[in-house]
């Protein structure tokens, strides 16, 4: 098992720094951050303009192993630059990744908590009322795009606000600028703004994976050692937690990889309409000013993500399936 | 698949469902309105009416104007003809791309399957949005084929995994081995003998795939990054119309509407497919794999 995690580790860190090199190359090749400050009214003079992009590392100039051995020479020191506007981008990145993790976070607990114990309930009512909305739901909801979803619920909250004549359901920003009172007071308002981007990435994140527990239950349900479990005496629902539940987890748990991947492109959108300060809409801004040191953090900060999420999958996948366990 | 036999209990199979009959209703009612649609409105999708702004659906304006006099009819059937176009292009192309490394991979072994899956694992690794939304500005000059190109080159990753896995089964069948050891070349075997038995696997995938470009492409669109103005698509029109959605609802809800309706129908024609073609569902007897619509974009 340590050893599985060790090789896993140590996979998932060659394809770490392959992904960063290539993201660099990619972003500063593709990226034009002289055109930002060329479209500054009034046009700075062409001098002035080099001399602030070399001292951003971002001089299209300068030939590209050069800026990304400068770059990564201070990376490995835990600093990953300056943004285009001269800031440090360690400290944007510590302003907006608490912001990221939290949507992030509820998705996957909310979307793969409800969604298993749906797809089970849907897998268990087969064919009967309960399944077949369910089905239409996730199906419907899979093929709404991610920023439609949120552009709904969105209008949604419009329409209910202006019907109810105040501000009920919040939907701009992930706190309300200076809010005075306690940290109840704080907490609650904070709840408040969470509600609908919560939903938007939680609704597909639950769809996709009912969809998979459903059709992977379905296949434990006719199995054989179920049958004896029930003859054993096991009630319905006992047989199918104590000997189902496990099995019907392990494609699940193969598919979370790629989930983790679904959900971050689905945060991006939520953020950008919901207008929350996360990696998202950093990644969006600094895509339209060609601020290439800032794609690059939020490039690492996605590929840390996924890995990290393609790790847990495999040590999961071995928790629950011992045949992977063996050498 | 060349029996006709097997072809036509598939198409028997699928068109017993009544989700895949709509489906394919839905998806030829849309593609009509796209490819014949302009030639019914007398406005053309850059044509300004200054006489009638903001308009809501009448006789003159089908689906009424926006806010500088465009016809939104007009707009939508534009936006669709393209977004179907850059779907069915990016399903083709990241389909055949897929086929052809899984097959590669799965063939040869060794390190030509190394080298390949690595490459999978590293695209794998950041979502495909991040690199698109970085690579698209240099495309913004390009025709929108380079967006095809890239949303391609993005989607095939998966597909292409399962491909591998497969090939590597077939491998060891029997009549791979004989026509290896008759010292057929390999190309020809993975012409002749491998792909063929993918291809039902490979053709529901691509209708899968056409509604995930789709989405992607909308979504690029809405942050400004895909099809860029004089011309449109559904994301751009469901974008410049965001703001007003509640004011003027038919600027936001045509091309809305239509995007879904469309990717649904494409789903619901792939799930069915999907099912008809997998030899463990007997009829009327639930599907065993997940029938999950993909996308690149949720």
């Amino acid at each position: 098992m340590l050893s599985l995690i060790l090789r896993r580790l140590v996979h998932c860190t060659i394809l770490f720094l392959t992904s960063v090199v290539l993201t660099y190359a990619l972003a500063s090749t593709a990226l034009d951050p002289r055109a930002y400050f060329e479209g500054r009214q009034p046009p700075p003079p062409a001098r002035v303009v080099d001399a602030e992009l070399a001292r951003l590392g971002m001089d299209d100039r300068a030939p590209l192993p050069e800026r990304f051995a400068h770059w990564a020479g201070r990376a490995l020191h835990g600093d990953l630059g300056p943004t285009i506007d001269g800031e440090s981008v360690n400290a944007e990145f510590g302003r907006r990744v608490g912001v990221s993790v939290r949507l992030l976070l509820i998705g996957t607990v909310v979307g793969t908590a409800v969604g298993v114990l749906a797809g089970m309930w849907g897998a268990v009512r087969h064919g009967r009322p309960g399944d077949r909305i369910l089905t239409v739901f996730s199906f419907a909801v899979l093929c709404v795009p991610t920023f439609v979803l949120a552009l709904l619920l969105k209008t949604g909250a419009l329409a209910v606000n202006r019907a109810a004549g105040s501000q009920v359901v919040l939907y701009t920003g992930e706190h309300t600028p200076g809010l005075q009172g306690d940290w109840t007071v704080q907490l609650r308002d904070t709840a408040a703004h969470l509600l609908l981007p919560a939903i938007c990435v939680a609704l597909p994140a639950i769809a996709s994976y009912s969809r998979y527990q459903r059709a992977a239950t379905l296949d434990v349900l006719g199995a054989d050692h179920l049958r004896t479990a029930r003859a054993k005496g096991l009630t319905p629902g006992r047989a199918l937690l104590r000997h189902g539940l496990r099995i019907s987890l392990v494609p699940v748990s193969v598919f979370f990889a790629y989930g983790m991947l679904t959900l971050f492109t689905g945060a991006v959108f939520t953020e950008a309409v919901f207008g929350w300060p996360g990696m998202g809409s950093w990644l969006v801004d600094s895509v339209q000013k060609g601020d290439v040191n800032s794609v690059v953090a939020v490039n690492i900060f996605a590929a840390a993500v996924v890995l990290l999420a393609g790790l847990l999958a495999d040590v999961l996948h071995a928790l629950l399936d011992p045949r992977v366990r063996q050498p | 698949m060349r029996a006709g036999g097997r072809g036509r209990a598939v198409l028997r199979r699928t068109v017993r469902r009544p989700g895949a009959l709509c489906g394919l209703a839905v998806l030829l009612v849309l593609f009509a309105l796209a490819f014949v649609g302009p030639y019914l409105s007398p406005w053309t999708h850059t044509d300004v009416d200054y006489t009638a702004l903001r308009q809501p659906p009448d006789a003159r304006h089908w689906m009424g104007t926006n806010r500088i006099g465009q016809d939104v009819f007009a707009q939508v059937v534009r936006g669709l003809q393209k977004s179907l176009l850059i779907g069915l292009l990016v399903a083709v192309f990241s389909t055949g791309l897929a086929a052809v490394v899984g097959a590669c991979a799965g063939y040869f072994g060794g390190w030509t399957d190394r080298v390949l899956m690595f490459v999978v694992d590293l695209m794998l690794v950041l979502p495909a949005f991040l690199v698109l939304s970085v690579a698209a500005p240099r495309l913004r000059d390009r025709s929108w084929i380079a967006l095809v190109g890239l949303l391609a080159l993005l989607g095939w990753m998966v597909t292409a995994r399962a491909v591998r896995g497969m090939t590597r089964s077939l491998r060891e069948r029997q009549f791979v081995v004989v026509a290896r050891l008759m010292g057929v070349s390999p190309v020809r075997i993975l012409w002749r003998h491998v792909l063929p038995h993918t291809a039902s696997f490979l053709i529901t995938d691509a209708t899968l795939a056409v509604g995930a470009a789709v989405i992607s492409e909308t979504g690029l669109s809405y942050f400004g990054l895909g099809v860029q103005p004089p011309d449109v698509s559904l994301g751009t029109l469901i974008a410049d119309a965001t703001d007003v959605a509640l004011v003027y609802p038919w600027m936001f809800f045509f091309p809305t509407g239509l995007l879904i309706a469309f990717v649904l129908a494409v789903n619901l024609v792939g799930g069915a497919l999907r099912d008809a073609l997998d030899p463990k569902t007997a009829d009327g007897v639930a599907p065993s794999r997940a029938t999950v619509p993909s996308g690149v974009s949720g």
